[in-house]
């Protein structure tokens, strides 16, 4: 029997196969959201543990990767509505992230505490479409919406933050 | 909005908050995947939800007896 049909009938064996196979594909996507390795590992996990638990609604035609990235995708923003950090990101963690020496680093702490409290789904689409560089088809397959509604939450993620650096006095 | 305030808030934003480099998993997590699996989820045992179902089904079929119970306790 295939891989995913005994994965879909809750065989262990499969489930660990599988996890074998895609938890670096799941950490990869969670920790561009989370931005923090400690974070992404847990909810890596948290992942894999939401997928065994729907293992019956798993179609074997369907395509594993895709459903785990959307799970991902999900625990990763329940993770951020209940989490509001602002902590800044690591530097080992981050590319290039020297600060610009034009920017002053108090503006820059501002619109980075003003991005983070966007709401969440807000957030990640912004996240994944502004920094991440992701497409919106991507986006969109893993969110589980249309590339219309990625398109509108980063519309409507730009225009929250730019009213809030207003507040703040930050042009930016 | 622009295209060009969009770019700029882009530009902004990746000055802030840097794409991610280093996105490969350094360890195998099945360990704790194993010790999530054998976390048993909190059952509640057969009998509480008898003596929850008995006042429930009284109060169903006589609610007027749900000021007399409140005045008891």
């Amino acid at each position: 029997m295939e891989l995913l049909d005994r994965f879909a009938q809750g065989d262990l064996e499969a489930f660990e196969a599988l996890f074998r196979q895609f938890q670096g594909q799941v950490y990869g996507w969670i920790v561009r959201i989370v931005r923090d390795r400690g974070i992404a590992e847990d909810l890596t996990v948290e992942t894999f543990w939401r997928i065994y638990r729907a293992h019956a609604r798993f179609h074997p035609q369907g395509n594993f990767g895709a459903w785990a990235r959307r799970i991902a995708t999900h625990a990763a923003l329940d993770h951020l509505k209940t989490a509001r950090r602002e902590v800044a990101l690591p530097d080992d963690l981050a590319a290039g992230a020297q600060p610009d020496p034009a920017v002053h680093r108090e503006v820059l702490e501002q619109i980075e505490r003003a991005f983070r409290e966007l709401p969440a789904r807000l957030q990640v689409a912004a996240t994944l479409g502004f920094v991440e560089e992701e497409s919106y088809e991507q986006i969109a397959e893993a969110l589980g919406i249309s590339v219309g509604a990625v398109k509108s939450r980063i519309f409507r993620a730009v225009r929250l933050l730019r009213r809030k650096l207003k507040g703040l006095s930050v042009e930016p | 909005m622009s295209e060009a305030n969009d770019e700029e808030i882009r530009t902004l934003l990746r000055k802030v908050i840097a794409p991610v480099a280093d996105r490969e998993l350094k360890r195998d997590l099945w360990p704790q995947m194993l010790g999530r699996l054998a976390e048993r989820p909190a059952q509640v045992p057969w009998l509480d939800w008898a003596l929850l179902a008995v006042p429930a089904i009284w109060f169903f079929f006589s609610p007027e007896a749900i000021p007399i119970l409140l005045y008891h306790l």
